[in-house]
């Protein structure tokens, strides 16, 4: 077993005099997609954070690609090649679809057949590619966020809450987009609350409580043991779809 | 029973004690330890400075709000006082009724304002209070014919209160016992009470909500403080004690204009006497007029003597001109808000072992 | 490749597509100032009167827009007031009006070439030693007390008291008359009106810097950059951008900026003294509030504005004159709670 791309040992994060991660033991493995599961509050978008260098842990350790970037901070994480969606999406509304994708490609210029290959699974922002990206629906800005983190070849792809607040419809072309992401080399760590999204696209899976991991394993086992997911989700995958 | 008159604020340091122990015997007996009248000026403006700086103190230095607007407060009690006695007499009635006119202004005004801040950043919120008080300022010079313009209201007051009055024939210790004096010891009562009626609301629970707020205002709120009603409440009292600070320099001085009361220049030396006296102290606002009232006046001596002796050394004896004064305080200012957050009151309480406020 | 039937629907449910295709520029608060001059002309009566307030105005408003671009841009990347911005303006102006005043000879001759021979010296000059004082203050000032608004603020009025009683020291207090440039005084005359030739050079100015800033801004990766910093900060070092460094660059122009309005107001004034920042200041924040802070095409349009709303008041009700600013800033919140072109973190 190749090591993991991503591990985090004994991580703690304290935001203010909020002790939010106490003490996180987490791997990610090389390729495929890591579904990051969890109740509101448990920590997951702080979890994220914290490896993104957003905010500093206070103890342990976080190795990426077999060395320590715990100190290291965001802008140099993500030259690592580490690409980050946030919850909110961090979509520059003043700016033009186009400009967004242009920031994120720090090679300095869009190579059309990346951008044709996304614009297969996002063809809205073909239609809008001069617009502002302001002016997109909701769904369309998780669009721009997601084709942003995958302008350029990544390493690591932190993905946080994509289906938040989205109708089935875009739900089911961002499902399409992520199994078309998970053909390529990119590991992708995802925190969800939509269980039939986490469990169509998850490899493996991993489960926060009040800021530790409680259960880390293959996506299969988790979804076949509904007694398990009741206990640490309070609901059934199949329930909430 | 010091404790019940200090609502439990003790000074908490030796040094400090000390020190406003001095401040409240000088300014008590001023006119008989420092007679003339530059002297009594000078006592008499510390006294207005420090009920001014004190209601700044809880705006800033509790509450944490930083306001421009101030310097129009203490000027609508200057002009209360300015219009009424000029335009309908110099009699008991006409004060109270400028006073009172004044006071209510100033606590509607407050009141918009504070609700204004609710809605706004903190930034923005300074920028608007710079606007409106410049915009006040503006109104007083144009609106001459009520107030004087430019120029100000010079008016007298009533008989009590006016320095040909003689309440004994003799002087009592060398001083004259008159009107003048009268007014003075006027203004020293007000100051007093309404000191020490800060030092009751800030150490009152409404008091300690303030300063949750000021440290953590999104903790505040999640506790079940409504802070939107605290802060509008600290606005409308910080605002009415800076009117009586106005209505009684207004009273001292017997005019009233724009220089004296509304200018940015006034905003700035209250802000530096906040900050160098120790912010969210009370006590700081007394130590902080004391020392710039002082030095204002005083100092300047000094420097004159430093920069007649640097004479022949290039720059220095314009670094040393008395004009150039606020120009050290300004550094000493600075250096406060980096090195001494809490000021000199807080740099004495830390030394005494006490907290710094 | 994917399934495009899937696709399609979304797509479809989007607001319908190629009208919103193209960009669409907020043209409303342009056509503001275009009606307030429109609605002026009635007003003052005669046409060549309005002509000349007009450019008046324009030229006051392209004055102030310089002054207070740098500040509306620092504070919408770097999230820092700086109240000492002031004094930047004030001490471009001494700068320049030292060299101005070594210069006299080249001032007086009647030639543009000779005029600005010593004029541009001068600019650079003031552009130079603000810029120095701005990278000063940016490292040594403001940077302990990043994320305090409060001490911000405080540390930052200090240091304006201390600049101004430290440009006494150096300058000495008395007021310095700075005359105009010898090519550039008295008026053309168009017809009837008569136009003040500084006023046309200021207005020129004017859009020089404004056209230099809205091709950095929009046509250049830099540009690129401090947009999308001014909206989210984090977004953008999450993609890779060390914008911290930027910010000690963006504040130093920004003071350089101060600078060289400083020396287009002293000698629109015709004069330098040690509290023309401060004096400025107000209807600075004033203009950068109306426009939205952060927002440099709005600090453009607010400027204008205020410049020609002073001008006109000035002439048709003297009265409201020094207080129509103010309640323009009031009518513009009212309509826009946070200014006329809103950005990110406002």
């Amino acid at each position: 077993m190749t090591e993991p791309l991503l591990a985090l040992a004994g991580v703690h994060t304290h935001i203010g005099q909020y002790h939010i991660l106490q003490g996180v033991d987490f791997a990610v493995p090389r390729g495929g997609l890591t579904m990051l599961l969890g109740r509101n509050g448990a920590g997951k978008t702080t979890c994220l954070r914290t490896i993104m260098g957003l905010w500093r842990a206070s103890r342990g350790s976080v190795r990426y690609d077999g060395r320590d970037v715990t100190q290291l901070g965001t802008p140099e994480l993500a030259r690592l090649g580490i690409a980050y969606v946030p919850e909110n999406m961090g979509i520059f509304a003043g700016l033009t679809v186009r400009e967004n994708l242009v920031l994120a490609a720090r090679e300095r210029r869009l190579d059309d057949a990346r951008l044709d290959w996304i614009f297969g699974f996002f063809p809205a922002l073909r239609t809008f590619f001069s617009g502002f990206a302001g002016n997109l629906s909701g769904g369309q800005k998780q669009m721009l966020a997601i084709a942003r983190a995958i302008v350029e070849p990544r390493a690591l792809l932190l993905v946080d809450e994509p289906t938040k607040g989205l109708a089935p419809a875009i739900v089911a072309s961002l499902i399409e987009a992520f199994r078309e992401l998970k053909r390529t080399d990119t590991t992708i760590l995802v925190v969800e609350q939509n269980f039939h999204f986490a469990r169509s696209l998850g490899d493996s899976v991993a489960v926060m409580d009040s800021g530790r991991i409680v259960h880390a394993g293959a996506m299969a086992a988790f979804a076949a043991d509904e007694p398990l997911q009741t206990r640490l989700l309070g609901l059934s995958l199949e329930a909430h779809q | 029973m010091l404790r019940t008159l200090l609502s439990g604020d003790l000074p908490r340091s030796r040094v400090l004690a000390a020190a406003l122990i001095a401040i409240l015997v000088a300014l008590a007996f001023a006119p008989f330890l420092f007679p003339g009248t530059r002297s009594l000026n000078v006592a008499a403006k510390v006294l207005v400075f420090i009920l001014l700086v004190a209601s700044y103190d809880l705006l800033l230095g509790y509450t944490g709000i930083v306001s421009f607007a101030h310097t129009m407060f203490f000027g609508i009690g200057g002009y209360g006082i300015g219009i009424a006695a000029s335009k309908l007499g110099p009699t008991w009635g006409s004060l109270v009724l400028g006073s009172g006119v004044a006071l209510a202004v100033s606590a509607v005004l407050a009141l918009g304002i504070g609700l204004l801040s609710l809605r706004v950043r903190a930034i923005f919120f300074a920028m608007i209070t710079l606007a409106v008080a410049s915009f006040f300022q503006i109104l007083a010079s144009q609106l001459s014919g009520f107030t004087g313009g430019e120029d100000g209201l010079n008016y007298k007051l009533p008989d009590l209160l006016l320095p040909g009055t003689r309440f004994l024939e003799a002087p009592l210790f060398g001083v004259e016992v008159n009107g003048r004096l009268l007014t003075y010891y006027l203004v020293f009562a007000v100051t007093a009470a309404l000191f020490l009626l800060l030092l009751r609301v800030v150490n009152s629970p409404f008091g300690r909500v303030l300063q949750a707020i000021r440290e953590n205002e999104f903790r505040a709120e999640a506790i079940g403080y409504r802070t939107a009603g605290y802060r509008t409440a600290a606005n409308c009292i910080a605002a009415v004690v800076a009117t009586a600070a106005g209505v009684l320099y207004a009273l001292w001085l017997r005019y009233t204009g724009p220089d004296t009361t509304l200018s940015f220049a006034i905003m700035i030396d209250i802000l530096l006497m906040v900050v160098i006296g120790g912010m969210g102290t009370m006590y700081g606002a007394a130590l902080g007029a004391t020392i710039f009232v002082v030095a204002q006046n005083y100092l300047q001596d000094l420097m004159k003597l430093a920069s007649g002796a640097a004479a022949g050394v290039p720059l220095l004896p314009n670094l040393l001109h008395p004009d150039r004064w606020l120009l050290w305080l300004g550094v000493l200012f600075v250096l406060c808000v980096y090195y001494f957050p809490y000021g000199i009151v807080g740099r004495l309480r830390l030394g005494s072992g006490a907290p710094a406020r | 490749m994917t399934a495009p039937a899937a696709s399609a629907p979304a797509a479809a449910a989007a607001p319908a597509a190629p009208a919103l295709a193209g960009r669409r520029i907020d043209w409303i608060p342009l056509a503001l100032v275009v009606a307030l001059a429109a609605a002026a002309l009635p007003l003052t009566g005669s046409g060549p009167t309005w002509l000349t307030l007009t450019v008046a105005g324009l030229a006051m408003g392209m004055m102030i827009f310089i002054m207070a671009s740098g500040l509306t841009l620092v504070f919408g990347l770097m999230d820092v007031m700086n109240f000492a911005h002031g004094a930047f303006i004030t001490v471009g102006a001494y700068a320049a009006a030292s060299i101005l005043i070594a210069l006299k000879g080249s001032m007086q001759e009647a030639s543009v070439a000779a005029n600005l021979a010593a004029m541009v010296p001068a600019a650079l000059a003031a552009i130079a030693l603000a810029g120095a004082l701005g990278w000063f203050f940016e490292r040594v000032v403001i940077r302990p007390v990043y994320g305090d608004h409060l001490k911000q603020i405080l540390v930052t009025m200090g240091g304006l008291i201390v600049c101004e009683q430290l440009i006494h020291v150096v300058w000495g207090p008395d007021i310095i008359p700075l005359p105009r440039p010898a090519s550039f005084t008295g008026a053309i005359t168009l017809g009837d009106a008569a136009i003040e030739r500084y006023r046309l050079l200021a207005v020129a100015v004017g859009l020089a810097v404004f056209a230099g800033m809205w091709l950095v801004l929009n046509r250049t990766r830099l540009g690129l950059l401090i947009r999308a910093g001014v909206e989210n900060t984090e977004m953008v070092e999450s993609l890779g951008y060390r914008i911290r460094r930027l910010f000690v660059g963006v504040f130093v122009a920004g003071s350089g900026l101060a600078g060289l309005g400083g020396v287009m107001w002293a000698m629109y004034q015709e004069s330098v003294n040690a509290q023309m920042g401060m004096q400025v200041m107000v209807v600075i924040f004033i203009v950068i509030i109306i426009g939205g802070l952060g927002s440099v095409g709005g600090c453009f349009v607010g400027a204008l504005l205020v410049g020609l709303l002073a001008n006109y008041t000035g002439y048709v009700a003297p009265k409201l004159a020094l207080g129509s600013n103010i309640l323009l800033m009031v009518l513009v919140l009212l309509w826009r709670p946070r200014g006329l072109y809103p950005v990110g973190k406002g």
